[in-house]
């Protein structure tokens, strides 16, 4: 087991709304990691939709990923790759 | 941001007709328009973006609910409609269970911050297993509209 976190900034102008935030359930649930997304003391599922649109991230807002399993640092990876392409939104 | 900021008391269709995805949108767009929530004029333009943006990606997001939802340029203020069917619409749901409460979101198309807070509250609430269950029991329009109250002063 271990253990992986990265600061994220959520950089499209749309925000985590629900077409990226399902990509991002899509990335997560590849890995077997137990993978958290953090919104200030808000942390979520990374792998439930309903729970992502509760962080209501617009753009510019700061999360943070964690994860926990033995690919934890390539779930973190590739979790940042995806919100730094900007959901390949623009 | 409450619910009942966003959903359009006379846009609540506790019955709603539709056994399809696509009647339940063409329902809510209706019904959303009577209450001029939305331009007549822009009907099937309406109904078709929402559409597409459903062949994208379901929004039948599982537990038996679907917030089909669509950012146009000529709506100038987030409004939702709501739909119960207590015999379930045949949605295409990611889980491929029938869906028994639908909120169809507009939002405008520049205040996409807005848009992110309505989806907030309205996934925040379907969240709630009690919540969710009343609504898919509420029949009348009153049940659902005493839903919503309670649930934004959360005596649910």
């Amino acid at each position: 087991m271990s253990t992986a976190s990265a600061n994220l900034t959520i950089r499209n102008r749309l925000g985590l709304h629900a077409r990226p935030a399902m990509s991002l359930v899509d990335t997560a649930s590849a890995f077997a990691s137990d993978i958290k997304i953090g919104k200030g003391k808000q942390v979520v599922d990374a792998k439930s939709i309903m729970q992502l649109m509760m962080l209501a991230a617009t753009k510019d807002t700061e999360l943070t990923v964690t994860a926990e399993g033995s690919d934890a640092e390539a779930a973190v990876a590739a979790i940042t790759a995806l919100v730094e392409s900007k959901f390949d939104e623009e | 941001m409450k619910l009942q900021d966003f959903v359009v008391p006379e846009a609540v269709v506790p019955q709603l007709a539709a056994a399809t995805r696509d009647e339940a949108v063409a329902e809510l767009i209706d019904a959303l328009i009577a209450a001029d929530a939305a331009p007549g004029g822009l009907r099937d333009e309406l109904i078709e973006a929402v559409l597409k943006r459903e062949k994208n990606g379901s929004t039948g997001f599982g537990k038996g609910v679907a917030i089909p939802h669509v950012k146009h340029e000529k709506i100038t203020k987030v409004a939702a409609g709501l739909g119960v069917s207590a015999t379930g619409v045949d949605y295409n749901a990611l889980d491929k269970q029938p869906v028994y409460s639908i909120f169809l979101l507009l939002s405008p198309a520049d205040q996409p911050d807005q848009h992110l807070h309505a989806m907030e509250t309205i996934f925040g609430h379907l969240q709630n297993d009690t919540f969710r269950s009343f609504l898919r029991q509420a029949e009348t329009h009153e049940a659902v509209t005493t839903l919503l109250e309670e649930a934004d002063t959360q005596s649910l």
